[in-house]
């Protein structure tokens, strides 16, 4: 049986049908979870999507880590469940204290939606084995909230300990360290301010290209799990 | 009636706020109205005038009671009754297929119903519309704009189907003018909030400026939706027994126009006196509404649905209990009004009536299904309450803790308002304006001359790029966008499996439209058609928002009447027809009105979207093939604007059957595998298409152009019924043929290739020259 992977739908996630259609995409059993429901449904990993969850009325995910299913996904987080954060799902992830750092209003504060380059700074986490270190990619980001900031101590701390996974070739945001993605320290836990799962199609993916970049997130996953 | 509500109305201020006794409002009932016929009332302030009012009080056989007169002042308001547009868009209907006489029809529900439906094959529907938001954009563009979006997508959500998508077509005043500044970042960061955060891509739109809209800017909002066939809603009440459920957002104070003239001196004080006309919108609670009524549609538990716009709750119970009652002959509505939920306890009937609060919804539910429909609303988080019974008295009545304060016949608020035949003439200065041609201007002669106003014309404000804006809007959510923002028109798949897909372009030119109303909205619906059809997609549906002055202005009247006509006639030809859309009239200041800017968006669908053509050149080689006609034409061109600053002449001409011809052959060649590129040419030219598509897929062009053409005019003429495609090598022939064959005009105008576009003899421009310029102007006016 392929190994499945949950995505959780809080009130406001808008990301979440994109995340399901990515993991099945790469052959995984995509599972949808309920954000009042703190049963995980045997999920073998799990995906934050993104979204303005309960509308980040208050600060941009501040309210999700709150929810039912958030206790269960902290809890498995911290046992090893590998969860991946995009855009939403990282500043959840953030508020959550299962990543440190926060991620505020955009530098030019403005939404900005546009396909973004990337630069690969780790293979060693979990959803990122399939990328080669130093590996330059297009995804695209949106978002008006994605500008990441750390203290300098939490900043050295994340490149010492090499969990800062990707940043911008272009720093659209004013991103500390042009930081897009980082990882905890066991590397189960990813956060990621672009969006992979929107560059998984010829189709749909960036263009001019190339278009399907973010499918080494969700392949790399796959293997992972697979082989466990 | 037992009021059933879930369970986060349960705490609300519905049951406990003890307010009759607090503020002393004593309702106007029907009780009292008979016996109180002389009480003057300011139905002046609420702008109905006295003959409509005298009509009401026929109508009752008594005068109406405040909230009765709430209600028809809404009602029978411009806005929601069409009195002065009627007239003229049942041409719509007139010229539209006949499926009686077994003309075949894509639509499967017409104008009348909050959208038009089409059938797009297999079992799918899909159902669009456009709207207008123009006058609360300009007095708060944030939440104009967004409200815009919130209510345009209720629309196509009541029709039972999922939004998928929207699009704004936006025009502004002059692009250096200070208000300016003020309204177009506020609207574009509005449809941006508000779009972004209900999880559906923009794919679309326009942003054009003109000095004409500066006091009234326009903001119309475009959204699109999907369903199967046999899932398609109606708004209506039938059902004795059957409740009446409003739902989603709580009933404020926000949007209410003149309801405070109802109001009197012996309840104002201690409630909140600052009323936004303007509404506020909340995008979560859209969000959940939306996936609410999905879930509440898929488990078939509504027997009537209607969203909350214009008009409110007058609005959606008569046009609820009118429905019934038309379709099945019988029917009628109680309502309870004092069940509904408040956001502010202080509110009267006659506000509540009127109140345009967002993100409101009604339904009408058998009694077995409340149950589950309740159930579904508490999972969404979503508030639900009873407030009315369908019934079989014919009448719409409404009590007040027990009193009766409405009680009419629904068909006389909904269907039996006044019609007016309004004076038109054909202005007296409109032979000078069309006798004031362009062909005086000065004209670039040399290559140097040419060069620089390329140059200038593609770093000007309508024709530079837009990334600044759009890139503040999601195009790729819910992942099915297959072309977006830079191309002809916005693409979406909508099957998976098949890659069954649609595509939708909106355009307008108000300055063709002002030259000749008939043939400018004729040349938006062409060029709209044009776009969908460059992508690969079968043009197929029209939904349209006409952009007027004021209707008593028989001027205005008259470029009413001619564009409707033209646009009617349009439809007709190209056996497009009108699903639906909206009227926006009084876009004037003072006295002047806009130039009239009927915007057209037109919908396509493809049978495999993966075939779609884009408009960037990718591949060095290909051919270049310019199709259709050039002339010398340049009446409301962007040329004569920009350089200029001239409106005068004739728009270019339009030939609807060269269109149809032109779009079966971009259509063809998409299907064939024949094309590599296609771009329609429109403003600015075929030297701005060039420009596009060599900047959008990275490679330059070499252009030989016709040698019985003068430069200039190659370059920068307006003639319509074109597109410049490229073609591989290996295809040039055939389709070339395929061309010739069917009668359109094809000409060999050059080879994708360089990094500059170059016209041979003239000028050479690097793309990266061109790409500051395209690219500059928009940071540099508002970044």
């Amino acid at each position: 049986m392929s190994p499945r992977i949950g995505v959780v739908t809080f009130p406001g996630s808008q990301d979440d049908q994109d995340a399901l259609r990515a993991v099945a995409l790469v052959g995984a059993g995509p599972v949808p979870l309920w954000h009042r429901d703190p049963e995980l449904h045997d999920v073998d990993a799990v995906i934050l999507p993104g979204g303005f969850s309960y509308g980040d009325y208050l600060r941009a995910g501040a309210i999700a880590r709150f929810s039912p299913v958030m206790e269960s996904v902290i809890a498995g987080a911290r046992d090893g469940l590998p969860v991946l954060g995009i855009c939403n799902g990282f500043q959840v992830l953030c508020e959550s204290h299962l990543l440190p750092g926060a991620l505020i209003r955009n530098g030019g504060m403005l939404f900005i939606n546009r396909d973004e380059r990337l630069r690969v700074e780790s293979d060693r986490t979990a959803w990122t084995r399939d990328y080669a270190v130093g590996q330059e990619i297009v995804i695209p980001i949106k978002n008006g909230e994605g500008r990441y900031t750390a203290d300098e101590r939490t900043l050295d701390q994340l490149e010492a300990e090499g969990r800062v996974i990707a940043r911008y070739l272009d720093n659209p945001n004013g991103s500390a360290r042009d930081i897009a993605g980082i990882a905890n320290a066991a590397g189960n836990v990813v956060g990621l301010m672009p969006h992979p799962e929107h560059a998984v199609e010829a189709l749909t993916g960036p263009y001019p290209g190339p278009a399907t970049d973010g499918l080494p997130f969700f392949t790399s996953i796959l293997k992972q799990l697979v082989a466990a | 009636m037992p009021a059933q509500t879930s369970s986060v109305t349960r705490t609300g201020n519905v049951a406990d706020t003890g307010y009759v006794a607090d503020t002393g409002y004593v309702a106007d009932t029907v009780e009292h109205a008979s016996v109180t016929p002389d009480r003057e009332q300011p139905y002046e302030a609420l702008g109905v005038k006295p003959d409509e009012y005298a009509r009401i009080r026929e109508i009752l056989g008594r005068r109406p009671t405040s909230s009765e007169l709430a209600m028809y002042s809404v009602m029978w308001s411009e806005h929601c009754s069409y009195k002065s547009s009627k007239v003229h868009l049942k041409q719509f209907g007139e010229k539209a297929p006949d499926v009686a006489r077994g003309e075949k029809s894509c639509l499967l529900v017409g104008p009348g119903e909050n959208a038009g439906v089409v059938d797009v094959g297999g079992d799918l529907a899909v159902t669009f519309k456009i709207e207008s938001h123009n006058h609360p954009s300009y007095v708060e563009p944030y939440q104009g704009a967004a409200t815009g979006v919130g209510g345009i997508v209720r629309d196509i959500l009541t029709m039972g189907a999922r939004p998928i998508a929207v699009m704004d077509p936006l025009r502004f005043g002059a692009a250096d003018a200070p208000d300016t500044h003020r309204v177009l970042p506020g609207v574009v960061r509005g449809i941006g909030g508000y779009g972004n955060s209900l999880g559906l891509p923009n794919i679309g739109g326009e942003v054009v400026f003109d000095s004409c809209y500066a006091g009234n800017p326009l903001v119309n909002a475009l959204a699109v939706g999907v369903m199967r066939k046999s899932e398609i809603k109606l708004a209506q009440a039938h059902g004795t027994g059957n409740k009446v459920v409003l739902f989603g957002a709580r009933t404020g104070g926000d949007g209410i126009g003149g309801a405070s003239v109802l109001a009197s001196a012996t309840f104002d004080e201690g409630k909140p006196s600052k009323r936004p006309s303007v509404q506020v919108g909340d995008p979560f609670m859209e969000k959940a509404l939306i996936e609410c009524c999905l879930e509440i549609f898929a488990e078939d538990l509504v027997v009537g649905i209607q969203d909350l716009g214009a008009a409110g709750l007058s609005c959606a119970t008569t046009e609820l209990a009118a429905a019934g009652l038309q379709r099945a002959g019988v029917g009628g509505m109680d309502v309870q009004l004092d069940l509904a939920p408040l956001r502010d306890a202080t509110l009267v009937p006659e506000e509540i009536l009127m109140s345009e609060s967002q993100e409101r919804m009604m339904a009408v539910v058998t009694p077995a299904k409340v149950a589950r429909f309740f159930e579904l609303c508490e999972k969404w988080d979503v508030t639900a309450t009873v407030i009315g019974t369908v019934t079989e008295t014919g009448r719409l009545r409404m009590t007040w803790h027990g009193e009766t304060i409405v009680d009419v016949d629904p068909r006389t608020l909904a269907h039996e308002g006044p019609v007016y035949h309004r004076p038109f003439h054909r202005p007296a200065w409109q032979d000078a304006l069309q006798a004031a041609t362009p062909d005086s201007l000065s004209r670039p002669k040399t290559g140097e001359e040419l060069r620089e106003t390329v140059l200038r014309l593609v770093a000007s404000p309508n024709l530079a790029d837009k990334r600044w804006v759009v890139e503040q809007y999601d195009h790729r959510v819910r992942g099915n966008t297959v072309l977006a923002h830079g191309e002809d028109s916005g693409m979406l798949r909508l099957d998976e499996e098949s890659n069954l897909g649609i595509a939708l372009a909106t355009d307008g030119n108000g300055r063709y439209t002002k030259l000749d109303p008939y043939a400018g909205a004729q040349l938006a619906l062409a060029e709209a058609y044009r776009n969908v059809a460059a992508t690969g997609a079968r043009p197929l549906a029209v939904t349209d928002c006409l952009n007027f002055g004021s209707p008593e202005d028989p001027e205005v009247m008259w470029q009413f009447a001619e564009a409707t006509r033209g646009l009617a006639d349009a439809c007709q030809t190209l056996g497009t027809p009108v699903t639906g859309g909206n009227v926006s009239f009084y876009n004037q200041t003072g006295d002047v009105p806009i130039h009239p800017t009927p915007i057209v968006g037109v919908l396509g669908v493809i049978d495999d979207v993966t075939r779609r053509t884009r408009l960037g050149f990718e591949a060095d080689g290909d051919v270049l093939l310019l199709l259709g006609e050039t002339r010398d034409e340049f009446g409301g061109s962007e040329w004569s604007h920009v350089v200029h600053g001239h409106l005068g002449g004739l728009p270019p001409r339009v030939d609807l059957e060269r269109e149809r011809l032109l779009a079966e052959i971009l259509v063809t060649g998409s299907r064939g595998g024949m094309l590599s590129a296609a771009h329609d040419l429109s403003d600015g030219g075929l030297i701005q298409a060039v420009v596009e598509s060599a900047l959008r897929g990275g490679h330059g062009a070499r252009i030989e152009l016709p040698e019985e053409l003068d430069p200039f005019v190659a370059l920068f003429a307006e003639s319509a019924g074109r597109a410049v495609v490229a073609v591989p090598r290996a295809e040039e022939q055939r389709f070339t043929d395929l061309c010739r064959s069917r009668g359109l005009p094809v000409a060999h105008i050059g080879v994708v290739g360089g990094g500059a576009v170059d016209v041979r003899g003239q000028f050479s421009i690097p793309l990266d020259e061109l790409r500051r310029a395209h690219t500059g102007t928009f940071p540099a006016l508002f970044g």
